[in-house]
């Protein structure tokens, strides 16, 4: 895959400066024809602040961009497009509502008499276009009907029609299962094949050199180094990307396991259109150990969370936190009781963007003293306490009084953390713990749930990462279609879970 | 207490902090600088309405508007222009015998009002609810408020006015509270089950006051009117004629619900609990405060606000009930667009309620000199103004984004020089 001696795209001395902090600091960038050349980095490392330049979506404030040799000047994204650059963003931006071709053409439709969409030949054009580079997809499906991967294919055959030959993918495989994001990288050797060139922003090391020919890694706005995919490792890539050696796998000693502190009997929940998503759950957590439970996403494991937290009502069976019934509890009491909860999605549920990080670390306790007395608030206490947790779990970007949504996403995950860990929970629910977060940032969440274990809580950690359940668990659980279908040890492999997780029978197939 | 093996912490560069100190001092300023371009920009297409529809220089029209607010009474000296330069100054003082007092009084009575129905309206959005209801429960207010002065008329004078008004505002309070409960029970969308409750109070207050109603003036049958409230249930003035609707004590009573205001949201665990539900009502459910009960308490105290205006309109100059101001009463909505300009917050407030009273006083027909403006026209010109705010209200995301390309305009030009 030799890429040509000219590349299509070159960038010099990227430099882009928002109040207070240089975003991209003369970054020299390049790519080749048929290459896919990595940008790799912790959250907030500059990544996508340089791609936004590249679509024209910000002004640089110095360097050059040349597109085949030819310095340009993008000023809008339609010059990008113009251009041939194409960019799927993380969060798509598709009409839901309208079918797969219509939402292709979107903006330069093909028309009859000048005003009437021309279906026939959008459809047409779309079905071509999925041919050549051997996409399946239906062209007369609605958008709310196709699945996310396929969603995310429909974004690329966009750029594709509107011709783009260099295509930007921020963070593609976020929201993709593993076997999405299996065919998604199908695809974007197909697109190599034909000439094109990718450039593929990511924080995860084993995609890039799944897929990569080159890897740029970028820290704090700065060009670190670029190497080629030959010879580099995820050791190596993890230390350029965090600036020193990270442990990619936790270290923690064997569980000493005591009283069971959360029991579950035949759970039973409903989901939002009132179908069984839980159906006969039974387990237990003890003291001192991490159980972990696997599974492909959609089987029942955001229903049992919220049942085990109070936010949905159990249709069936017993739920015990320490020796209380707690089935029938609220979330205030369950949360008075000792459980700590992290939560599946954390701008969503897990924090109040608008509160500064001192009301939010305060959510579960803010009706207490010290917080408060008879109803009256003392913010100052707020802050005070803020102060401790923020500096303890060492959360950057802003202190007690800054808002939630200032923060990147490892550091309000921390803040997340600082408040469910630092209220001593008997039994701590981490749900997605990790999700998005880059390396640095989930080595100290992992961190911080062994620590959490080693103190005595009862830790049950829901995850849709095989490796993070095989890497923090002392017992593993699956979740197949509501059911727990296995029990592993932690000596179980990805393969086990694998075949467990897609409801193979765990007995057949060992 | 859990071990926190931070990875090595670096210190937190000065320029990181310095981003979000800066962010919030941007938005601090979007936050003053749209209100005032809002209100700006009302104006200046209310100007054009002027123009076309008089054929008057529209600041002359506005000088005459603001000279009957009463707020020229401010200033000691008043200043002759011709075009843009001063030609006489005169000294006057501060006579509070003078028309301009009479006016500012006006516009003060006016405002206070509108400051308890902004904060009707504000409350409820900080709870993520938009309160339409207003207009109800004012209505609702008066009513109460004056049945209670009518009652009880050999009663202390302070303790008739505090029972009146306490009464008022309950009832206001329970008047809201019932679309903060349906929200919170059934789902029912609180802008339709105020306006409904809207038009049902205005139906029970003009039977209960009107012809052969229960509240009715028995001595006034040719009038649909309630019997005047008992001397003792009547305000205080301290400024102006008591006779003559000088300036009564509640102008301060909504001056202390604005601080109340601040504080409930500010320094309780309530305040708490509906800015939390308001911003984000699923992360506040799971930490364990419940939605439907903010609700309905968040509604019940914006009603509260709005039925202690009431109360005060009618305890500190209305004294009776009018089948028509039943019917017409708009402080309720005027609420809206109040609670709209001052963006929710009690600084803001309090200056656009100053506004749409002092426009409401200087448009009335007895101010405004029929030679410069219509009189047929003149209270239109406050609708208006009102409906433009609201409109452009929702367009302070197009005065930041030229606020943006201002400034980008000038880095270009900077990079341009060199």
């Amino acid at each position: 895959m030799a890429p040509d001696e000219r590349p299509v795209l070159e960038l010099r001395g990227m430099t882009k400066r928002f109040p207070g902090i240089v975003a991209n600091d003369h970054i020299d960038f390049d790519l080749g024809r048929g290459e896919v050349h990595a940008l790799l980095g912790e959250n907030g490392a500059g990544k996508s602040t340089l791609m936004n330049v590249l679509y024209g979506l910000y002004h640089p404030d110095e360097g050059e961009i040349r597109i085949k040799g030819e310095p340009v000047r993008i000023n809008s994204p339609k010059d990008a497009i113009e251009r041939g650059i194409g960019m799927v963003h993380q969060h798509f931006m598709l009409i839901p509502v309208m079918t797969v071709a219509e939402n292709i053409v979107l903006a330069s439709e093909p028309t009859r008499a000048g005003v009437l969409l021309d279906y026939g030949a959008a459809r047409k054009r779309v079905t071509e276009l999925s041919r050549t580079f051997n996409f399946a997809i239906d062209p007369d499906a609605r958008i709310d009907e196709i699945t996310v991967g396929q969603q995310q294919r429909v974004e690329i055959l966009k750029a594709l029609y509107r011709g783009a030959d260099i295509l930007i993918l921020d963070e593609p495989t976020a929201v993709l299962t593993p076997q999405e994001a299996r065919e998604l990288f199908d695809i974007l050797k197909t697109l190599i094949r034909e000439g094109m060139s990718v450039i593929f922003i990511t924080h995860k090391l084993h995609e890039v050199l799944e897929i990569a020919d080159r890897i740029t890694v970028l820290r704090r706005g700065k060009r670190i180094d670029t190497v080629q995919r030959a010879g580099a490792t995820e050791q190596g890539l993890a230390r350029l990307m965090v600036g020193r050696e990270v442990l990619l796998r936790v270290e923690k000693a064997s569980p000493e396991p005591g009283e069971p502190l959360l029991r579950v009997e035949d759970l039973g929940v409903l989901d939002d259109r009132q179908l069984e998503a839980v159906r006969g759950v039974s387990f237990e957590v003890r003291a001192g150990e991490i159980v972990g439970i696997a599974g492909v996403d959609g089987n029942g494991q955001s229903e049992l969370i919220e049942a085990l937290s109070g936010l949905r009502r159990a249709a069936a069976g017993r739920i015990w936190i320490g020796d209380r019934d707690v089935t029938r509890s609220g979330t205030h009491a369950i949360l008075d009781l000792g459980l700590g909860h992290i939560p599946e999605d954390r701008q969503r549920r897990g924090l109040v963007l608008d509160f500064t990080l001192a009301e939010n670390l305060a959510l579960h306790d803010f009706d207490r003293p010290p917080n408060s007395r008879f109803g009256w608030l003392f913010p100052a206490r707020l802050v005070r306490w803020a102060r401790t947790l923020l500096q303890k779990y060492d959360v950057r970007g802003g202190g007690p009084q800054a808002k939630a949504s200032e923060l990147s996403g490892g550091n309000q995950q921390k803040v997340v953390l600082a408040r469910e860990i630092g209220r001593d929970p008997q039994v701590l629910i981490a749900a997605q713990p990790t999700r998005g977060l880059d390396v640095g940032a989930i080595e100290f969440v992992h961190r911080q749930l062994v620590a959490a274990r080693d103190q005595g809580a009862a830790v049950l950690l829901i995850s849709l990462e095989l490796e993070e359940i095989l890497s923090l668990s002392d017992r593993i659980l699956v979740l197949y279609e509501g059911r727990i279908v296995a029990e592993y040890g932690p000596e179980a492999t990805e393969d086990q879970l694998g075949m467990a997780m897609t409801g193979v029978d765990a007995k057949d197939a060992a | 207490m859990s071990e926190t093996a931070a990875p090595t912490p670096e210190p937190v560069p000065e320029e990181h902090q310095g981003f979000a100190a800066r962010w919030e001092v941007y938005q601090r300023a979007g936050g003053v600088i749209t209100p005032l371009i809002t209100a700006v920009f009302a104006f200046f297409i209310g100007g054009l309405v002027i123009f076309a529809t008089t054929h008057k220089n529209p600041l002359s029209t506005y000088k005459a508007i603001f000279d009957g607010t009463g707020l020229n009474w401010l200033s000691p000296v008043s200043i002759d222009w011709h075009l843009f330069y001063p030609v006489a100054v005169h000294w006057h003082g501060w006579d509070t015998g003078a028309l301009a007092a009479t006016n500012l009084q006006q516009t003060l009575i006016i405002t206070t009002p509108l400051i308890l129905t902004g904060l009707a309206v504000a409350f409820a959005f900080r709870c993520g609810l938009f309160n339409i209801g207003g207009n109800g429960q004012y209505t609702v207010g008066a009513v109460t408020a004056v049945q209670f002065g009518v009652w009880f008329s050999g009663m202390p004078g302070p303790l008739h006015v505090i029972l009146a008004m306490t009464m008022a505002t309950l009832a206001g309070a329970a008047w809201a509270g019932i679309a903060g409960l349906l929200k919170a029970t059934v789902g029912a969308h609180e802008v339709i089950t105020t306006i409904m409750l809207n038009w049902i109070a205005l139906w029970i207050g003009s039977y209960l006051v009107g012809f052969g109603g229960p509240m009715q003036d028995p001595r006034a049958i040719s009038a649909p009117v309630t019997r005047p409230v008992a001397e003792s249930a009547k305000l205080h003035v301290f400024w102006g004629p008591p006779t003559l609707q000088g300036l009564h004590i509640g102008f301060f009573i909504a001056i202390a619900a604005l601080v109340v205001y601040t504080l409930i949201l500010k320094r309780t665990t309530l305040g708490y609990q509906v800015r939390a539900v308001g911003f984000n009502a699923e992360a506040a459910r799971y930490g364990g405060i419940s939605v439907g009960r903010s609700y309905v308490v968040a509604m019940a105290i914006s009603g509260a606000f709005a039925g202690l205006a009431g109360s005060i309109d009618l305890l500190g100059w209305e004294f009776n009930l009018d089948l028509t101001v039943v019917q017409t009463v708009q402080i309720g909505f005027i609420g809206i667009a109040v609670a709209l300009l001052g963006r929710n917050n009690a600084f803001g407030i309090f200056f656009a309620a100053l506004l749409f009273g002092a426009l409401l006083t200087g448009t009335s027909t007895r101010n405004l000199d029929p030679s410069v403006f219509q009189p047929e026209l003149a209270g239109n010109l406050t609708r208006i103004i009102q409906g433009l705010v609201v409109l452009f209200v929702g367009a302070d995301v197009l005065v930041l984004y030229v606020w943006q390309a201002r400034k980008k305009l000038r880095l270009a030009r900077k990079e341009a020089k060199p």
